[in-house]
């Protein structure tokens, strides 16, 4: 068991590319991912203005009063436009840029997603054009609306309470699914191709026609995929901790309970999906069935709860979905292990199953 | 059928699909035999002997090694064969040394032996390398390593040269030799070179379509029925209307027509040659690359099959 361990170790680090993938992408995306959505409300909203020439709407322009005049390219034409600063104690810099065009123009560029939202200036009034589904363009209209008729009342209303401290950021949320999501990848990917390529390679065949046992192979890839799958979070929550001042609320058993239930749960999987699988390109497709669905759905990047209601009861019940909100809960809201049982549980019940059915239909030649 | 044969194969059959990989063959080996299982690609050899590793089930019939069955003696039988499978290959990046021991811990066994083996094999300078960067006889010698590890009592060798040049391959004879002189090990070897087989092995088996052809040593095999000289040409003319059949020097006639050549299997070269230049010494006939020996594998090979070893 010991050599077939060491030989996994040795396969990982002499791997020139697993640095790149094991360490630097994961950081680099917490990064990007952290600063993006720290400063959104830095970036410039842009807005469509459809203006009349003959007369404006004098609130408005009022409110354009201490605006920037700029030129800057939209649709290969240099364009007019107004860039307007919102300066709030509470709500932090929100920066309009005002596009002066026509309506044809206009909808270009909302159709390739570059403004949410079309304004239109009457004599006595202005009309918006939005998506209504659309959240941010509903913001927009918001905003606008109410620092245009009100100006800073909205703003610095003594109703607004800001939450800015720890936990509460967006990074909070992201960093607990991306630990999650990392040890998905590493056991999937780690064990489902190497398994696969084993066997295409006949060296699977050649190790099970000696006294090994088959069962010891196999967790063989659990253990040293865990014991890697560990080192790679550890990287990642210490640049967290280092870089974003994240920081655990909960009890580390808990934490390391539901890590280790997700990683039995992911391996489980791992050795199902590759019992029966012929090559690794059908390996590689079914691999991508399994992970990028959850990707999409279990709530790493953004919340679960922005599907449709009927969804979300089967999106809670998917193995990465179940272990990035338990991580969560412990990064973020104190949960300790009794909180976290439910769902190790499952998760654990998960991978044994898996395990069994997978070794039971196995083809090792 | 030999006293105490390690080996016992009886009426094995083995189909996939409607194509019948191996149709009913029976063999048996005593110890310390090396057998070569001889035939073209797809004459079931490798079928075979994975059946006989315990790799393949057989459809029907009986595999006995060392007296025991594959079912319920899995382990123990395991500790005591030793195979080496057609084209495996290793973890690029793993050392000679460290695919060595890995394998070595599935037997309990300890660094001395892996040291031996890889003098056996004649990869010292090599333990430290990545296998990936070896070459193609090194790493065939490797798999041998592997397969001589436990000091097996049986050795399946699953055309263990193939692809090799000739320096390579003969490194492996030389190896194997060794193994024959200074150990008891039974060995089968499968192969679709006649010259290995008739190096190495006490008894060929010449096998093709899943049945066994013909078996016996090699003096056994050459002379047993069949006339043992040959006599080849390239011919241009039509080689029905040479006659030849009502003559009795004449075992058999072959022609192959792609390449335009006809062998002759004759009791006596100097019985048969004389009459064969006067038929063809008429201008219906050209003939060129006259070639008299003494009948090879090969040669019997075409004889039972109508086509070469290698086609």
């Amino acid at each position: 068991m010991i050599q077939l361990i060491l030989i996994h170790f040795r396969e990982f680090v002499r791997e020139p590319g697993i640095i790149f993938w094991s360490i630097i992408f994961p950081i680099a995306m917490a990064w990007v991912l952290g600063i993006a959505f720290s400063r959104q409300s830095e970036l410039a909203q842009q807005v469509v203005l459809i203006e009349n020439s003959r007369e404006q709407y004098p609130p408005f322009r009022e409110f354009l009063n201490d605006s920037k005049k700029i030129t800057k390219e939209i649709l290969d034409e240099n364009t007019e436009c107004y860039e307007k600063t919102l300066v709030s104690d509470k709500l932090g810099k929100t920066i309009f840029r005002f596009i002066s065009t026509d309506w044809d123009h206009g909808i270009l560029l909302l159709k390739r997603g570059q403004v949410n939202l079309i304004m239109k200036e009457y004599p006595d009034s202005l009309e918006y054009f939005f998506d209504p589904i659309n959240p941010q363009a509903k913001t927009i209209f918001i905003m606008l609306s109410s620092a245009i008729n009100n100006q800073n009342l909205v703003y610095e209303s003594p109703a607004i309470s800001p939450l800015t401290q720890k936990g509460n950021r967006y990074i909070d949320f992201l960093i607990p699914g991306l630990l999650a999501l990392g040890a998905m990848n590493s056991l999937l990917w780690g064990i489902s191709y190497a398994l696969i390529e084993m066997r295409s390679k006949k060296l699977m065949r050649r190790m099970v026609a000696t006294p090994m046992k088959k069962s010891e192979f196999l967790i063989s890839f659990f253990i040293a995929r865990l014991l890697i799958a560990i080192i790679e979070a550890a990287i990642l929550w210490t640049f967290a901790y280092f870089y974003f001042r994240i920081s655990l609320q909960g009890s580390f058993l808990a934490l390391a309970t539901i890590f280790l239930a997700g990683n039995i749960a992911f391996s489980g999987l791992a050795i199902l999906i590759s019992s029966r699988t012929a090559n690794s390109r059908i390996g590689t497709g079914l691999i991508n069935v399994v992970t990028m669905p959850m990707m999409i759905l279990s709530g790493i990047f953004f919340s679960y709860h922005n599907f449709p209601d009927f969804a979300i009861p089967v999106i809670q019940k998917m193995p990465l979905t179940m272990m990035a909100d338990s991580i969560r809960a412990v990064f973020i809201e104190g949960s300790g292990i009794t909180q976290v049982a439910g769902n190790s549980a499952i998760l654990t019940g998960l991978g044994v199953c898996c395990f069994l059915i997978g070794l039971k239909i196995y083809k090792w030649y | 059928m030999a006293t105490n044969p390690v080996i016992q194969i009886r009426n094995i059959k083995k189909y996939f699909r409607d194509v019948k990989a191996v149709d009913g063959i029976d063999l048996s080996i005593p110890e310390a035999e090396f057998l070569a299982l001889l035939g073209p690609n797809g004459a079931g050899k490798t079928t075979l002997v994975e059946m006989i590793e315990g790799l393949q089930k057989p459809d029907l019939g009986e595999i006995l090694i060392m007296n025991r069955h594959w079912k319920g003696n899995e382990t123990y039988l395991r500790r005591h064969i030793g195979i080496s499978l057609q084209e495996t290959r290793f973890i690029d990046k793993l050392t000679t040394t460290e695919i060595l021991r890995l394998f070595a811990s599935f037997y309990g066994i300890g660094e001395k032996r892996i040291d031996e083996i890889l003098e056996l094999i004649r990869l010292q300078d090599k333990r430290k390398a990545y296998t990936v960067n070896l070459s193609g006889g090194q790493r065939q010698r490797l798999a041998l390593g592997i397969a001589l590890m436990n000091s097996p009592s049986v050795l399946l060798l699953d055309e263990p040269t193939s692809g090799l040049d000739p320096n390579s391959r003969r490194e492996i004879w030389d190896i194997l030799l060794n193994l024959k002189k200074n150990q008891h090990t039974t060995m089968i070897l499968t192969t679709h070179y006649m010259e290995e087989a008739a190096f190495l092995c006490d008894k060929i088996v010449i096998m093709d379509k899943g049945k066994i052809l013909a078996e016996g040593t090699l003096e056994e095999l050459l002379t047993r029925n069949h006339s043992d000289e040959i006599i080849e040409f390239n011919l241009q003319g039509d080689p029905d209307t040479l006659n030849l059949n009502n003559n009795n020097w004449l075992k058999k006639i072959n022609w192959d027509p792609d390449r335009k050549k006809v062998t002759l299997f004759v009791t006596e070269i100097l019985l048969a040659l004389p009459h064969i230049l006067d038929k063809t010494s008429s201008d219906k006939y050209k003939i060129t690359g006259l070639e008299c020996r003494k009948m090879t594998l090969d040669d019997l090979f075409i004889s039972l099959t109508g086509r070469r070893l290698t086609d």
